[in-house]
């Protein structure tokens, strides 16, 4: 009797001591205590709002190429200009956004969801397999990501589900690496004992008390490679192994035609590239702020 | 310290005879035909003979084993035969390639180092101050700004307003600094200020660490002025991790330098590998993935072993 009544008590105190947020507190907490994470997750939503409402909000149909208006200047018939071929470029750069989100998130779950995978079992299986994949990850992690993902890109040709591939393959290693870390202090758990003891096979005791308990790193990490992928998906278009023409791929709008008009229409060189750095600044000060705020370790900081 | 430089010379083997097979394995077992290729089977019509002229010319007639036993036997005699485009031995084109890159990683580190360390410095110790917030949004915005379009911008600048456009010739700085300077101050300059953006960053969370030490506080006690305790004590026990990520950045340079090389034009190791990969000149691309991952081991065990010098800890563990 006196053991739950001390339980209860104990419940209650700590209820007092920290109330459970609800979702709407905890976005407004994270708003009031990190005001560029906000920012960030501003930008973000705007991106999104705006791929997803290209089809609505752009002014024209952005492949169309229309040779009476080439290298307009920014005016309020076409805001950014037009290219080389009379395509409005404002068009242009929000259908790219569209490429920019698919790349971008598809490329770092796929990345960090096999990297995280192999991270688990890497820790919970421990010896032979922790020390094979250890080293195999080692070796990934010995190439630079954009000459690894550039070689992937050209076996694999130009094509954006090749880029995700591309891009997504160098992220594993770094995913598994973080993973296995906070795995491995996971494994050392009194409830992992206990399952274990009840005879639990391994797939379960992965699945079901291990994977739950390393979801926040692992949320950190997708948000943290996002605007790498991004920049990414930039770079190898921009080396003409990404998205190809006419696809309005940013890094493809910088690409070759770009400089070459550089004296005649500078604006064709100037929008798509503030576009790439305002949606990864983005994504950067939001995978900046979220990672404070959930690290328990960096919080007290 | 000897044993260490031994363990560490001993575990980097298994490290590159690994690369040296993943290199491998994406060359030649991901699907497609390196031969057909070449060839550009892929977009139309293709003679028979020539494709198995060109098997024949890689080696892709033979088993895989063979095929594996003789990339790693030039793997270890530095060999990497031919390129396809130019003809001439890898390593030789190489070679003629390396000194503009090698300047220009040198001295985007350096211009880094220079500018980095000391603003980071400054953002930790204003904390939360206005200064710290511009620190830091300049260098979370340094590192969302993408590499070639810096170099885009600067030559737009450059000829819009000045008319002018970079040498293309590559002159080596003894030769006429001058000419090599107008060449390469650009290409720094997009080059350096994305890793001055990472340093910054380090900089400043490694200072913040150290400053919450006891022997700072100590130093505090002294009355020591806060120049010597910022520089004497904080600054130089930070110093070993700006040091790791400036050599490990150093040793990924080359990444960076691909997309620079091209927007300026130079001729150096990154374009050498973007080259490479439009003529579908594949000897040489994966040499040049290769050598990218063993320069890597090898600055990363220089850096390990700076590391364990000025930490003796770290030889014991």
């Amino acid at each position: 009797m006196a053991t739950t009544e001390t339980t209860l008590v104990h419940a209650r105190a700590s209820a007092g001591l920290a109330p459970r947020l609800t979702a709407a507190r905890a976005v407004l907490k994270f708003v009031r205590t990190k005001p560029l994470g906000a920012a960030g997750a501003m930008i973000i939503l705007g991106m999104l709002a705006v791929g997803a409402s290209a089809g609505v909000l752009a002014p024209y149909d952005p492949y169309h190429a229309d040779y009476g208006q080439q290298f307009s200047r920014p005016s309020i018939a076409h805001w950014f200009g037009t290219d080389e071929f009379g395509r409005d470029l404002m068009s242009r750069i929000m259908y790219g956004a569209r490429i920019a989100l698919f790349v971008g998130f598809t490329a770092s779950f796929v990345g960090c969801t096999i990297g995280g995978l192999l991270g688990v079992v890497s820790a919970y299986w421990g010896g032979r397999v922790d020390l094979f994949l250890e080293r195999l990850m080692d070796i990934l992690l010995a190439f630079p990501q954009l000459i690894l993902a550039l070689a992937i890109a050209s076996i694999l040709g130009p094509a954006v589900q090749n880029v995700v591939i591309a891009i997504s393959i160098p992220i594993i290693p770094r995913a598994a690496r973080v993973v296995r870390a906070t795995a491995l202090s996971v494994k050392e758990n009194v409830y992992v004992e206990a399952v274990q003891a009840l005879g639990a096979a391994r797939p379960r005791i992965i699945l079901r008390h291990i994977v739950p308990n390393v979801v926040a790193p692992y949320i950190i990490l997708v948000t943290a490679q996002l605007g790498g992928a991004i920049l990414a998906e930039a770079a190898l278009s921009y080396l003409g192994l990404g998205a190809a023409e006419p696809t309005p791929s940013w890094g493809l709008m910088l690409s070759g035609s770009a400089l070459s008009y550089a004296e005649k229409a500078p604006w064709i060189a100037v929008f798509p590239g503030i576009a790439i750095s305002l949606g990864v600044f983005g994504f950067n000060l939001f995978g900046d702020s979220l990672r404070d705020a959930l690290d328990p370790k960096l919080r007290s900081r | 310290m000897r044993t260490y430089i031994l363990k560490r010379l001993l575990l980097i083997v298994p490290t590159l005879l690994g690369a040296a097979t993943l290199v491998f394995v994406i060359m030649r077992v991901i699907p497609g035909d390196v031969a057909l290729l070449i060839l550009g089977g892929d977009q139309g019509q293709i003679d028979q003979k020539q494709l198995v002229a060109m098997r024949h010319q890689l080696g892709l007639d033979q088993p895989l084993v063979v095929q594996f036993g003789t990339w790693l036997w030039g793997v270890l005699r530095f060999d990497f035969g031919k390129s396809l485009w130019t003809g001439q031995p890898v390593v030789d084109e190489l070679l003629i390639r390396l000194p503009l890159s090698l300047e220009l990683a040198l001295l985007a580190t350096m211009v880094s180092v220079i500018i980095s360390i000391p603003l980071g410095m400054l953002a930790a110790v204003r904390q939360d101050t206005w200064v710290d917030y511009v620190i830091r949004i300049v260098s979370i915005g340094g590192l969302a700004i993408p590499g070639f379009w810096v170099g885009i911008l600067c030559i737009l600048l450059l000829v819009i307003f000045f008319g002018w456009g970079p040498p293309l010739e590559f002159t080596p700085p003894w030769i006429n600094p001058w000419l090599n300077f107008q060449m390469m101050v650009w290409p720094v300059v997009t080059v350096g200020y994305r890793y001055a953006a990472v340093t910054t960053r380090m900089t400043r969370s490694t200072m913040l660490e150290v400053l919450r030490e006891d022997y700072i506080r100590t130093a505090w006690a002294k009355g020591l002025a806060e120049r010597s305790v910022v520089i004497r004590h904080a600054l130089k026990n930070s110093m070993l991790p700006v040091i790791t990520l400036v050599g490990t950045e150093f040793a990924f340079l080359i990444g960076g330098l691909v997309v620079t090389e091209t927007v300026f034009t130079l001729n150096g190791v990154g374009r050498f590998v973007v080259d490479a990969v439009a003529h579908r000149d594949y000897p040489v691309v994966q040499a040049l993935i290769f050598l990218t991952a063993f320069s890597f081991v090898i600055v990363n065990l220089l850096v390990d072993l700076t590391y364990a010098w000025f930490d003796p800890r770290i030889r014991y563990r």
